[in-house]
């Protein structure tokens, strides 16, 4: 091995990862997606301001977590899909089938991939819905979360979740949910992104960091 | 605090640290000693078993070290500190004891909440229970907080390399109120108004930074801390059992303990 004078920087080769903080919530009437913005590589933010809601539909999204490219793939894939099928069906396509293909390519290349896709939307027969679709599984939650930052908020959110929540209590506690696991775990980060479906359509916002809620933990 | 994970990736280390274990008396008769001599005592989780023979004949667990898994929690208030721990100890997948008691008493107002090997800790309290206990005489009054902690940071730091401790240090004292120190794996020491730790912990982080708030009440301390390792026990797979809570103040030390079917409830869980 030669030496090198200036030793390529480690980033260089290292996988891109979304290292990641997702959350979805169903609230009475709709969804509430959040997702932090950082994408790291190694040590490195490649991205701060990525936004992972990704759309699947007009009022079906997915929320990305896990290696960056696989997870934009999977998406990608399965926007074009769900196109199709609506077209075929001639009706908005249900969360349910959303998350279906998601999980369909995830579980068939489980071993390749590295992604963790949360699905969420609204459709007419069922309202709000959330699936979680973690290594090929598929089920229905009233609320998921995923990503490296979501362990630190797992007792918040199973603390503070209630059925039923109105649309603003429910983007106060992703809110609330995503600051904290930004405060605590070193690849979540940037600013918030949210994005709301009811009935009427998809409302995305960005909330940039001074705008985030404080927590004082001294 | 997330030190766990690092220690999972050692597994080439490990093993050759694990080779030149002492073999130590059963963990349950262990002696007083000033000069220890520690074993190489690290934990994996149960689904690494490089070094494990796998052997129909034995289980699992008899080959596996002896952990506390372990949620632990700290909380000062005005005239104390409000102390809790759950009470699984794991060897691999087998629940060794499942109402360990890991609020160690050290002194007459300080205690420790133990995490990580359980061995490692109960060694490592005894040596400095022994040596908080002299220093007491010597000085002829109550020993600080301060004091305790310090005799920890110092052997957790001396042989960090064979140790896997996580411990918290709080009691009240005098000259200071109640106290909480946390001395982590490495072997740092800080004071911090509210500590959590043990694997449990990275599960409540969100939660303790969002709940906790500076001067709450006895009650409020107790509560707080009740909800939070019962959060943390129900989504840790090494933590469980029921929730031993002690308050330590000028007045002395109340224990209680609260049992599974009276922990606090919460909708999703």
């Amino acid at each position: 091995m030669s030496e090198e004078l200036f030793p390529e920087p480690e980033w260089l080769s290292e996988e891109v990862k979304t290292g990641t903080t997702i959350i979805a919530v169903t609230f009475d009437g709709g969804v509430v997606l959040g997702s932090d913005s950082r994408v790291s590589a190694g040590e490195s933010v490649v991205n701060r301001v990525m936004n992972k809601l990704s759309p699947l539909h007009d009022k079906i999204y997915c929320a990305l977590s896990g290696s960056a490219a696989d997870a934009q793939t999977i998406a990608e894939m399965v926007n074009y899909q769900l196109d199709v099928h609506s077209i075929e069906v001639e009706a908005d396509p249900l969360v349910c089938s959303a998350a279906t293909l998601v999980k369909n390519i995830s579980y068939k290349y489980k071993e390749e991939l590295s992604a963790h896709l949360i699905v969420a939307g609204w459709d007419k027969k069922k309202g709000g819905q959330v699936y979680a679709t973690l290594s090929g599984l598929l089920t229905r939650q009233p609320f998921a979360i995923g990503g490296s930052g979501s362990f630190y908020i797992n007792g918040f959110v199973d603390a503070e979740f209630r059925k039923n929540m109105t649309k603003r209590e429910c983007q106060e506690f992703v809110v609330n949910a995503l600051t904290l696991a930004m405060g605590r775990d070193g690849s979540s980060g940037g600013v918030a992104y949210v994005v709301t479906i009811d009935k009427d359509g998809a409302e995305e916002k960005c909330i940039l960091g001074n705008e985030l809620p404080k927590f004082f933990d001294e | 605090m997330h030190f766990t994970v690092v220690f999972s990736g050692l597994s080439g280390v490990c093993d050759r640290l694990r080779q030149a274990r002492v073999r130590t008396p059963a963990a349950g008769s262990f002696s007083n000693v000033v000069k220890l001599k520690m074993a190489a005592v690290l934990q994996f989780p149960a689904s690494v078993s490089t070094f494990n023979n796998y052997n129909d004949l034995y289980p699992d667990w008899t080959q596996t070290e002896v952990s506390t898994g372990t949620s632990i929690m700290a909380v000062e208030f005005e005239g104390g500190v409000v102390i809790g721990a759950d009470s699984r100890t794991t060897t691999g997948a087998y629940i060794a004891n499942r109402v360990t008691d890991k609020l160690t008493p050290i002194h007459e107002r300080i205690f420790c909440c133990r995490s990580g090997s359980a061995a490692d800790t109960q060694a490592i309290a005894d040596a400095v229970t022994y040596q908080l206990g002299f220093h007491s005489i010597e000085l002829d009054e109550a020993p600080l907080v301060q004091t305790a902690a310090s005799l920890f940071r110092d052997m957790c730091y001396r042989y960090r390399e064979e140790l896997m401790a996580g411990i918290i240090v709080a009691g009240w004292d005098p000259r200071r109120g109640g106290q909480v120190y946390t001395v982590p794996v490495g072997g740092m020491m800080t004071r911090q108004p509210v500590s959590v730790g043990g694997s449990g912990s990275s599960y409540i982080y969100g939660y303790v930074d969002s709940n906790y708030r500076a001067g709450m009440s006895k009650e409020e301390c107790l509560k707080f801390t009740a909800e939070a390792l019962t959060l943390a026990m129900e989504r840790d797979g090494s933590s469980g059992g029921v929730v031993r809570l002690a308050v330590i103040s000028e007045q002395g030390v109340e224990r209680q303990v609260i049992l599974g079917n009276q922990l606090p409830k919460f909708s999703t869980v």
